[in-house]
């Protein structure tokens, strides 16, 4: 079985615009506000900029967390399903998750988490189909691990790439 | 009538009492005035008295942003600030972007007026609806540089997110050109609206919202908002998205339009260093976005850790700022341009402003009207670690020289004399953006009647020289270029109230979605006649206040330089502009906008843009 994928953010290309969040909370609440978003742009100057959302864990901390067993991970998509009627807003989540992903809606007191856009209309992520700088996308754990590897080998076997060429 | 995208909230913040009065901006005002420009233009028209100082408890500081902020519509989170200018003595403005307009936008504020002045420094918390007036002391804040100001009220707050806007020692002190830094490199840049907040008393102001943003046609909005956004990252912007602003470098000097040596030339001799391409692959770390920018001009430049002086400085990099504090001082050292940058943004000077300045003061250093006793050192063109030192006592006004500087070179030359103020290259008191005009015959209109002195932002004239719509050493066809001249002024005073960045001017096919998109965010529907009359209401307003503050014709032209002494090389070599023609031209633009041949606008135009309110009160200013 294909291991599920999440939103991986690549510091190199974030520009740090925030559209991301725009996006993410029009798309789920509709209106426009950050503090309703499920993915979150991290700015640290000068130059650093990224976004961060649900990353899926294997072994998730915030559903560990959870008193309310409020929150569960799907089997199918890997999401962390927020059950509404019991999450009571504690925040246990929020101090277990170790990418600070979780975020308290501001209107409802309930949690939000990225659900890839599987509960709203769209069947893509809104915020990789509106990233201006094509820096968000969905990855799995295997995918980047392989992505990592043939970056090292590139660097490692530079003389023996060249060689070949 | 209900409007969204407005919070339709006004704050009025008098700053002696402490008293705070929140009102409801009525929908007329903002479907007539549409935000940020207009909205500043209204308020300082209705309420300044005449011919007050600048700096006096009597100025008013107008804060304002549109419809825009916090949407997804590219480049929507900027604001502006007015007020009479310290620099010119005329309607002041500056706009800036970065994180401010959205954060106030989700406060609820809409426009925020600040009267009178503090007793003692003050910053203020604008925790949604919260408002509160704090003494600079609790944090040791006056006296800070700006990015320190930020670091500290983010830290006080406990929030990485608060949008600061700040002054530094420059605005404290009174410079003329005082900026306002938000989000490090953004700055309300022009005019002093820096040196304004100074007088009275007001260090930053913070901004923390939490409220929701709704949108009267969410479907037929997102639609059209991805369409735009895609558009932003097209074409129309590939320029500013690659080497930023400074790839206009090379392609404006190869038309001899670059200025240098305090603008005796227009062709730049090291145009082979000093250019976009050199700049990215050289010190280039990385380019950032405003708050809902998908452009990200910002190119973030860093020294290198091997420089003796400045290793490790990282500036903000604009064309603007290359111009004034490079080949305007005539250099191309790459580290001193950036230090000059982090400098002004952190002492909070107009780098526009501050840079040209020092180019005055090392003609005038040539002609021996600043000497070696005066400063102690050399400031002869080129010598970039002079400028270094100089940027730095006008920004504390920690040296004699450095404090007669700090104001501008206008002010410098009127307290230097002798020939000083032949040197000044201004209009109306603020120094020139990087175009030399000596042979660009509709843009040395276009700058010269700009409201807020020389400027490239308040119309695109540039473009007609640079794009050869008409002939640029030539003066054929006054009327035309002057109806030209109109037609981006008053767009570009509608992307200034709307507002959004003049970056995106481009990736909107036509007026029509200008409008669709105001009425999708705002649900009020607008045709493009209205949407341009009210633009061009907004410009004559404006020059409205500058006529009754008593500016006139002559304030419409600009030095002297570029009627005498041609550049020696380069495209425009032994090009000067002709006086003849230049008034021929500039009479063409009063004409096109229904002005008297001394540019008064007639009560037959006041009426037509509703501005009846105006007509009988021009008069009394004595500037």
């Amino acid at each position: 079985m294909p291991r599920h994928e999440f939103i991986v953010v690549d510091p190199d290309l974030c520009i740090g615009c925030e559209i991301c969040e725009s996006v993410c909370s029009f798309v789920h609440e509709g209106v426009f506000n950050p503090l309703l978003s499920r993915i979150k742009r991290v700015r640290i100057e000068p130059i650093v900029n990224i976004a961060l959302s649900c990353q899926k864990c294997e072994d998730p901390d915030c559903v560990n967390a959870c008193p309310q067993k409020a929150l569960e991970k799907d089997e199918k998509t890997g999401s962390i399903k927020v059950n509404e009627d019991k999450c009571t807003g504690c925040a246990f989540c929020i101090r277990a998750c170790p990418f600070g992903a979780i975020s308290l809606s501001t209107e409802s007191g309930i949690v939000l988490i990225c659900d890839l856009c599987e509960s709203t209309e769209y069947d893509e992520p809104q915020c990789i189909e509106l990233c201006p700088r094509e820096a968000i996308s969905l990855k799995s754990v295997d995918q980047i691990g392989d992505e990592n590897r043939i970056d090292a080998v590139k660097r490692l076997l530079s003389e023996m790439l060249e060689e070949s060429k | 009538m209900t409007l969204e995208g407005y919070t339709q909230q006004r704050v009025n913040i008098h700053l002696d009492t402490e008293k705070i009065d929140i009102s409801t901006i009525h929908e007329d005002f903002c479907t007539k005035w549409i935000g940020g420009y207009g909205f500043g233009a209204k308020v300082l028209w209705d309420e300044l008295k005449l011919d007050i100082d600048p700096f006096s408890p009597d100025n008013i500081l107008v804060w304002a942003i549109g419809p825009y902020p916090t949407t997804i519509i590219p480049t929507s989170s900027k604001y502006g600030l007015f007020a009479k200018s310290p620099q010119t003595g005329l309607f002041g403005m500056s706009i800036s972007s970065g994180s401010i307009a959205q954060q106030a936008r989700r406060a609820g504020h809409n426009m925020i007026v600040f009267y009178g002045k503090a007793e003692e420094p003050v910053f203020i918390m604008f925790d949604d609806d919260d408002i509160n007036i704090i003494p600079c002391k609790e944090l040791d804040l006056w006296g800070k540089g700006c990015w320190e100001a930020d670091e500290i009220l983010k830290e006080h707050y406990n929030d990485s997110r608060l949008s600061v806007a700040a002054i530094g020692p420059a605005g404290e002190k009174l410079s003329r050109m005082g900026c306002v830094t938000n989000d490090r490199n953004r700055q309300a840049g022009r005019t002093g609206m820096g040196g304004v907040m100074g007088s009275k008393n007001l260090k930053a102001l913070c901004f923390r919202g939490t409220k929701s943003v709704k949108i009267a046609y969410p479907k037929e909005f997102y639609e059209k908002a991805k369409e735009l956004i895609k558009r932003s990252i097209g074409t129309a912007t590939t320029k500013y998205r690659e080497n930023g602003t400074p790839n206009g470098l090379a392609s404006y000097n190869d038309m001899g339009m670059l200025a240098n040596y305090n603008f005796r030339e227009g062709y730049w001799k090291d145009i082979d260093i000093l250019n976009g391409q050199y700049l990215n692959d050289h010190y280039v770390v990385k380019t950032c976005g405003c708050s809902q920018c998908t452009i990200a001009c910002d190119h973030l430049a860093r020294v290198p850790n091997d420089h003796p002086d400045w290793a490790g400085t990282v500036a903000s990099m604009d064309i603007e700022n290359i111009y004034s504090m490079g080949c305007d001082c005539g250099h191309s050292d790459w580290p001193a341009i950036m230090k000059g940058i982090e400098i002004c943004d952190t002492l909070g000077m107009d780098g526009i402003s501050a840079g040209a300045t020092v180019a005055f003061a090392m003609e005038c250093f040539e002609k021996g009207i600043i000497t070696k006793k005066d400063l102690g050192y050399d400031l002869s063109f080129g010598n970039y670690k002079s400028m270094i030192r100089i940027l730095e006592e006008m920004g504390n006004r920690s040296s004699k020289i450095g404090d007669i500087l700090a104001d501008g070179s206008r002010a410098a030359a009127e307290k230097l004399g002798g020939d000083a103020m032949k040197y000044s290259m201004q209009v109306k008191g603020l120094e020139f953006p990087m175009y030399e005009i000596h042979g660009m015959s509709s843009f040395a209109v276009g700058a010269s009647v700009s409201i807020r002195g020389a400027c490239h932002l308040r119309n695109g004239a540039y473009g007609l020289d640079a794009k050869g719509k008409f002939d640029r050493f030539g003066y054929e066809k006054p009327l035309e270029r002057g109806k030209a001249i109109k037609k981006t002024e008053d767009e570009y005073c509608l992307i200034d109230s709307l507002i959004v960045c003049k970056f995106t001017r481009g990736i909107y096919e036509n007026n029509q979605e200008y409008c669709d998109m105001y009425k999708y965010v705002s649900g009020y529907e607008m045709t493009t006649e209205q949407f341009l009359n009210n633009g061009e209401a907004i410009h004559n307003l404006a020059k409205c206040f500058n006529i009754r503050e008593g500016a006139t014709k002559a304030d419409d032209y600009p030095p002297e330089r570029f009627f005498t002494e041609p550049p020696t090389i380069g495209p425009a070599k032994g090009v000067t502009l002709d006086k003849k023609g230049y008034t021929s031209i500039l009479e063409g633009y009063y004409e096109a906008r229904g002005w008297t041949k001394e540019g008064i606008p007639t009560d037959e135009t006041l009426k037509r843009l509703g501005l009846d309110f105006v007509i009988g009160k021009l008069t009394g200013g004595k500037k």
